[in-house]
């Protein structure tokens, strides 16, 4: 955001925030240990307002939660902008130096009312009006999102709509007041970082900028390609259209990830060559021609990972791979060798020194400052910079430092691609547990005694109208597929809605459901928001709601087992 | 003790007690000059000690060099000052204060070695041996040998001291509960309540000797609040809670500290980036903890991180 893919606050700065919304992100299951900050801040005193379908384990910290309607964020945002404004609560110095685009902002939000956010989102307009109100009036205060913001077809309008009341109340650029997007893997903000973005070098340097191009140029020895490339959503476009033929994934599960999931395996089947690079034989792997079985990056591997703070760390090897899996740089350079270039067998540190040669964002990270200190964060551009705890303070600088002013951005609700029917009349939204994560690959290695699986979670209402019982097994059907799943019933979740984790795809195939309609500046799909439709099973298929529903744990465990079997045996 | 020397302990212990930033440089010696400003200066063992405003005696213990046994004290949680070994004297108190908790106050006189300090330690060291099992608490036999502690003394031909005699409680294949080697330090219910949980699964339960750590009214784990971070466990000072790792270790005599590796590595699942000790023994992981002092778990971490590297090694 205004120029840079990274969150602005460190955690620590959390702790000091007065008021803080919790926007789509069920952080205490997902981040647990940042929620541990988080609670600190509630423990002296500071004001959280969760904003979610859900009344989740977050929200239950939470001194309001904001039970909104799946999709409409964007009409929540302009009617607290709106709110803020028309109660003279906005920042008018701040807007002045540092802004451009207020006056068309207050124009296109001047119709959303408290009265229309009630309406649009299902939220009191109270409850708009005091979140608002605590929200600008508050010395520090921090927004916090997650996939509730991006798992949407207008992902980008979202994260712009909370960034829109950053700029109007100046919670940003300082400290204890900030935006933060929390990141769901352990390194999704180090791929951003390095470069694992289409139209990007690393530290973000523009691709198609010649001056940088020649820089990069120089280093690789080569020329590069002008033309950005695509990610993973344009992939499978490519793929339907016939124009990509070869796919090499290193570690990533789409054939269990992907919404519409059983669209995407279709397409990669169809591929000419599929090579998986993982540390199990993932159901991805299984599809492939050829699989090379990789270290773990963690704890078998030397190298660096970057957190949703920016922080720079290391990752270190503490035992050694099994079999014939390698470091992910061997089995690059081995690739490169085999193709017709010796790139040697260069060390994890050889490439951070070169990537912080072409980085500036990451200069002064010598791997010895990385080596000792509890981790860099970004920028950090000389030996002698201590790194950045949050960004963007340019804001607060009269003549802002030579930097182009941020501008609002209009943007307008619209809601859910897919809309509920007659035919789908219940809403499905998608999310993660707390002693699960993803696709199940690493986390169904341990028996959790807190572990459910899968289930369908449905409000106590829908499930007397469905005439269904906690346990039973029923049939959930949307556009896409159906699968069997079990009942959940949930107090927490509102009648309408209905949600499932992902975590168990060998048990149950979550992503037949989801929509993979999607954003189309961010590439993300809308997993939060399918319509479906639950179904009783015929009494002589519903032998699992007779005895109960299946603790998964046994299974998975078995599961897990059958793909250590496959890592031990996996194909070199 | 010299002015010199004043002003390098001063900035050991801003040093010690600042989170590990990247700031650490530039604040660190910001810090150090406000707080040498605010410091006070005490007197340990006729040593004179200086210590930012607000730190602890013990802290001030550790500054001038004086090591200070304790079980219920730990830098990642609020001192409690349950536990009664850490004990010091203080002129002009009537009774024996503890140096985990009790605030440096400007001119105070303090001793860690006077009789009746050693006499309140070898006591307290004596009760707790003698009614629980210390076999596994760290660092303790060192203090029983130098308080010269006999805790057999209070068993006689005829009958023995009352112990805490309870089975193991093994319901899962991630921490154990040995309550026969619990000391009541409050530990575990501080971490899982407001000092980093906030889970408030366990809290003491019963009276006198009977007093126990335990869920609500008894529950089973799995049915308790109990979201198995293990931040209990990892901040146990006895082995009364334990990794199920190492308790099938050390029933195997396979539990072997000092054939240990520990490297400190960051967690494999979600973007917070919390730092872990993988400690590794014939190169397979046999516990996970994390640093203490690090800014982003202050020790702790949840249920993936502590538990979900099984799948390394299947």
């Amino acid at each position: 955001m205004f120029g840079a893919g990274g969150g602005t606050s460190s955690y620590l700065e959390v702790q000091e925030a007065d008021v803080i919304l919790l926007w789509g992100s069920n952080a205490r299951e997902a981040h647990p240990i940042f929620f541990h900050h988080v609670l600190k801040a509630l423990d002296s005193g500071s004001r959280m307002y969760a904003i979610d379908p859900r009344r989740t384990s977050s929200a239950k910290f939470a001194d309001r939660w904001l039970g909104i309607s799946v999709g409409t964020d964007i009409a929540l945002a302009n009617a607290m902008g709106r709110e803020i404004i028309a109660a003279g609560l906005h920042d008018r110095d701040f807007i002045a130096r540092a802004t451009t685009g207020f006056e068309k902002y207050k124009a296109h939000v001047e119709v959303c009312t408290l009265d229309y956010a009630a309406q649009v989102t299902g939220v009191p307009a109270e409850a708009v009006r005091d979140m608002a109100h605590a929200y600008a009036s508050a010395p520090t205060a921090q927004i916090l999102w997650t996939l509730g913001i991006t798992e949407h077809h207008n992902a980008v309008d979202n994260v712009v709509s909370l960034c829109n009341l950053a700029l109007l109340t100046g919670h940003v650029g300082r400290r204890g007041s900030g935006l933060c997007p929390l990141r769901g893997q352990n390194n999704v903000q180090g791929g951003g970082d390095m470069g694992a973005i289409p139209n990007r070098f690393p530290g973000f340097q523009d691709l198609t900028d010649p001056t940088i191009r020649a820089k990069f140029e120089a280093v690789y020895r080569t020329q590069l390609n002008s033309v950005p490339g695509k990610h993973l959503t344009l992939m499978f476009e490519a793929m339907a259209a016939g124009e990509l033929r070869a796919c090499y994934v290193i570690g990533e599960n789409p054939a269990d990830s992907e919404a519409d999931v059983a669209h995407a395996r279709k397409l990669m089947a169809d591929l000419d060559i599929l090579v998986v690079q993982d540390i199990f034989m993932t159901r991805t792997a299984e599809m492939a021609d050829v699989v090379l079985p990789a270290s773990l990056a963690w704890a078998e591997s030397d190298g660096t990972v970057t957190s949703s703070e920016r922080r720079v760390q290391r990752v270190r090897a503490a035992v050694p791979p099994p079999g014939q899996a390698r470091h992910d740089i061997d089995i690059i350079a081995e690739l490169a060798r085999r193709l017709g270039f010796d790139w040697g067998h260069p060390s994890a540190e050889d490439l951070w020194e070169e990537l912080r040669s072409l980085s500036p964002m990451h200069g002064g990270m010598s791997w010895e400052r990385l080596e000792a200190s509890g981790g860099l964060q970004w920028p950090c551009t000389s030996e002698d910079d201590p790194g950045t705890e949050f960004l963007h303070d340019w804001l607060w600088a009269d003549d802002l430092r030579g930097h182009a002013p941020a501008p609002f951005s209009i943007t307008h609700h619209v809601p859910p691609a897919e809309q509920l029917s007659e035919e789908f009349p219940l809403r499905l939204t998608t999310g993660r547990a707390l002693d699960s994560y993803n696709t199940g690959v690493q986390s169904r290695g341990y028996v959790s005694p807190i572990r459910y699986g899968d289930a369908i979670d449905v409000s106590p209402v829908d499930a007397a109208t469905l005439g269904v019982v906690d346990g039973e097994r029923v049939l959930v059907s949307s556009p896409r597929g159906s699968v069997e799943m079990d009942v959940r019933i949930q107090p927490d979740i509102p009648a309408g809605l209905t949600f499932t984790t992902f975590h168990f795809p060998e048990l149950v195939d979550a992503n037949v459901l989801t929509n993979d309609e999607w954003d189309r500046r961010s590439g993300t799909s809308e997993f939060k928001a399918a319509a479906i439709r639950i179904t009783k099973l015929n009494s002589e298929n519903s032998e699992n709601s007779e005895n109960g529903s299946k603790r998964p744990t046994n299974q998975a465990s078995q599961a897990n087992q059958d793909l250590e079997r496959s890592r031990e045996h996996a194909p070199a | 003790m010299s002015t010199t020397d004043t002003s390098d302990v001063t900035t050991d212990i801003t040093t010690d007690t600042s989170d590990v930033t990247s700031e650490a440089t530039t604040e660190t010696s910001d810090v150090a000059e406000t707080i040498t400003e605010t410091a006070v200066t005490i007197t340990i063992d006729g040593r004179s000690v200086a210590v930012p405003e607000g730190a602890t005696i013990g802290a001030a213990c550790n500054a001038a060099g004086v090591n200070t046994p304790t079980l219920c004290w730990a830098e990642n949680l609020t001192p409690v000052n349950v536990c009664r070994v850490c004990v010091v004297e203080l002129e002009g108190s009537r009774a024996l204060v503890p140096s985990c908790s009790r605030i440096a106050e400007q001119g105070m006189v303090i001793h860690t070695d006077t009789e009746r300090v050693r006499h309140s330690r070898r006591m307290v060291l004596e009760f707790l041996g003698s009614s629980v099992d210390l076999s596994q608490t760290s660092d303790l036999h060192h203090w029983m040998d130098i308080y010269d502690a006999d805790c057999d003394r209070y068993s006689e031909d005829d009958h023995d001291a009352k112990r805490v005699d309870e089975p193991v409680k093994i319901q899962d294949e991630l921490y154990i509960r040995d309550y026969s080697k619990c000391v009541l330090c409050y530990k575990c219910v501080e971490a899982c309540g407001d000092d980093a949980q906030h889970t408030f699964a366990i809290a003491v339960s019963g009276r006198g000797f009977d007093a126990r750590i335990s869920t609500e009214f008894d529950a089973s784990l799995p049915d308790s609040a109990c979201v198995y971070c293990g931040n209990c466990v990892a901040v146990c000072p006895t082995g009364a809670l334990q990794f199920k790792t190492e308790y099938d270790l050390r029933q195997a005599e396979q539990w072997r500290p000092e054939d240990q590796t520990v490297t400190r590595t960051v967690c494999s699942y979600c973007g917070v980036g919390c730092n872990l000790e993988l400690h590794v023994q014939d190169e397979r992981i046999v516990k996970v903890t994390s640093p203490s002092d690090h800014s982003v778990t202050s020790g702790h971490l949840c249920i993936k991180g502590r538990f979900g590297w099984q799948y390394v090694h299947g």
